[in-house]
């Protein structure tokens, strides 16, 4: 039954994941996002699934490419250097078309960094920090209620596409508390199940053995790995259409567009309003999903605007793909702090004022 | 009518092999499925074989089975037996793969007590990449990374698995089997059978190493590699049952 709870941001994500379906979890302790695998080692025994600490998060992802490639719907979650460190399997899985819901809970860099909010994985999550050329729809929420959403239907998503989903939250959406309203729990698959939901799944064949299935990402001759990367790219071209998602307000005729996702686009929202008690009127583009990244919503900037600003928790990441979107049609300029610091919606407004004045 | 005396395992696919001449992963290929087909589980099995020669494993044994990233074999198998209790599930991995890119793995996995075996190839050398120093490469043995020979100075002493496995006590069954004559390979069969009861049991994680040839690497022919495994790997990792469950009452150990 759907039910309106104030949680915290990491504890609403796991209990999402598990009412999507979600019945395996691997992972590994680290910082802004430990609660999840904590309330998943509470949680998931009790209502007939599987959590794991694995020895590192090399460790995590494999034991949910096994567990994604026996048919199991997984789900797991680390931040920015953990996700880094999953990268090797997250291009396994993608080549080999094993379905899995990740988040990153992301924190600042590069190295360790701090564990303060950051969004300077964009590049990570969007371009594929593993080896290959493959893709992995990002999930850009802006409220603890749209992650839960999100997550609930990522496992189907997941499965439709075969190939990792990831939700991409910023370390204050794991650790500040919202009123959500979480949906139905989904009904877990029985492992007797699986072989007939998904018949790629290695399970052991039973007595047919015409039906062994191989779950595999090897291709040693290179006409064959050409074949399979492009019938990839074929999937992933139909994701690009189907998938996007955008949020767009007032860019029709707006002085400037301010370009944000997840917690900065809720600053913007707020930064937008001081803004216009300043006589300046300004838009925004929220993209929802980073790939497919919402190129074509630049489209709908109207002659009135002056300039372009991509806000973001990052040194211009976000920007690149606002500079794609936008062409040389306007300029695009950049607001950002990185580290962990987050602007205020006053310092974001004022810092957009002044770029405005500059380009009028 | 003749009665045949010898058929093909129905474990392995009838494909032309692609290891080299005098390599034993045939054997242990055929020593697990035959073993798998008497037990009648061979469409309730799910083997993991991650890179190296390893990774072709797929290809010739009749069994579901998936690839793994270098090393991570047994993570993967972890998730696995997560999913499917009720399967026999093992990893194929050779000496570089588990003792050196894959220590983390294997050591957890064993730790854990994960319910799965893990047959380790040792052939004291890399083989698909072309004869480097494997963790398991003995003092003095020259390798393309080792060309004057492994010394303990530069490279330190050779790991011996199967005793480093066996102080964990989520390892209930550590054996070290030899393929270099027909006695060890009986021998080794025994133990692959061995291995697989325990998991079916729920004992614990069971481990069984295989001292095994590289004629290629090794830059020998397939009969001096028998007599070299013979020679040099035995004296320094002995065979035999390092590990094994309790007694059950009134049973006799192996």
């Amino acid at each position: 039954m759907s039910e309106k709870v104030l949680m915290k941001g990491n504890e609403a994500f796991a209990e999402a994941a598990i009412r999507g379906g979600c019945r395996f979890y691997f992972g590994y302790p680290i910082t802004p996002q430990s609660e999840i695998p904590e309330f998943m080692s509470r949680e998931l025994p009790k209502r007939g699934g599987t959590f794991l600490q694995a020895e590192s998060e090399l460790g995590a992802i494999n034991m949910a490419y096994g567990a994604g490639a026996a048919g199991g719907s997984v789900f797991i979650s680390s931040s920015s250097p953990g996700i880094a460190l999953m990268q090797e399997g997250m291009s396994f899985l993608c080549s080999a078309e094993v379905p899995l819901v990740a988040l990153n809970v992301s924190r600042g860099g590069p190295g360790i960094g701090g564990i303060q909010p950051g969004q300077a994985d964009y590049n990570q999550v969007t371009r594929g920090g593993g080896n290959g050329d493959y893709k992995i729809p990002v999930l850009a929420p802006a409220s603890i209620q749209e992650a839960v959403d999100m997550l609930y239907e990522a496992a189907e998503l997941a499965r439709k596409w075969q190939n990792p989903i990831m939700v991409f939250a910023d370390g204050i959406m794991g650790q500040m508390m919202e009123p959500v309203i979480l949906p139905e729990q989904k009904p877990f698959t029985d492992a007797s199940d699986i072989r007939a939901e998904r018949p790629w799944a290695i399970t052991g064949y039973g007595d047919d053995d015409t039906t062994k299935n191989v779950v595999k990402s090897l291709r040693m001759q290179p006409d064959d790995l050409e074949r399979h990367v492009e019938y990839l790219f074929e999937k992933y071209d139909r994701a690009e259409k189907e998938l996007v998602r955008v949020e767009t307000q007032d860019i029709e005729d707006a002085d400037i567009v301010l370009v944000a996702f997840g917690t900065v686009a809720r600053i913007a929202r707020e930064a937008i309003e001081i803004l216009a008690e300043r006589g300046i009127k300004a838009g925004l583009i929220r993209p929802i999903t980073l790939w497919p990244f919402p190129y074509d919503a630049f489209d709908g900037i109207g002659d009135r605007t002056k300039v372009v600003i991509s806000a973001e928790l990052s040194m211009g990441q976000l920007m690149q793909d606002v500079k794609l979107g936008v062409g040389k049609r306007l300029p695009v300029k950049l607001i950002n702090r990185t580290g962990g610091m987050i602007p205020t919606s006053l310092e974001l407004a004022d810092r957009a004022e002044k770029i405005y004045k500059e380009v009028k | 009518m003749a009665t045949p005396v010898f058929e093909y395992t129905k474990g392995m696919h009838r494909v032309d092999t692609n290891f080299c001449p005098g390599c034993t992963h045939g054997i242990a290929h055929r020593l697990i499925t035959e073993t798998l087909d008497e037990m009648g589980m061979l469409g309730n099995a799910i083997g993991v074989a991650p890179i190296g020669c390893s990774v072709q494993a797929h290809k010739f044994m009749n069994v579901d089975m998936c690839e793994a990233a270098h090393g991570r074999a047994p993570a993967v198998a972890s998730g696995i037996r997560r999913v499917h209790p009720d399967k026999l599930v093992y990893t194929y991995q050779g000496d570089g793969d588990l003792a050196s890119i894959g220590t983390a793995e294997i050591v957890h996995a064993a730790a854990r007590g994960e319910k799965f075996t893990t047959f380790f190839i040792n052939n004291c050398i890399y083989g698909m990449t072309g004869g480097q120093m494997a963790p398991t490469t003995l003092i003095g043995q020259k390798s393309t990374t080792s060309q004057d020979g492994r010394t303990k100075e530069q490279a330190g002493n050779p790991i011996r698995v199967s005793e480093l496995l066996s102080t964990l006590d989520g390892a209930v069954y550590v054996e070290r089997v030899a393929l270099n004559t027909p006695a060890n390979i009986r021998k080794a069969k025994a133990a692959v059978r061995r291995a697989f009861e325990i998991q079916r049991q729920g004992l614990g994680f069971t481990f069984i190493e295989f001292l095994s040839t590289c004629p290629t690497n090794w830059g020998v022919t397939p009969p001096d590699a028998m007599k070299w495994l013979t020679d040099n790997m035995l004296p320094y990792y002995p065979l035999g049952v390092y590990k094994q469950p309790e007694k059950q009452d009134g049973e006799v150990a192996k």
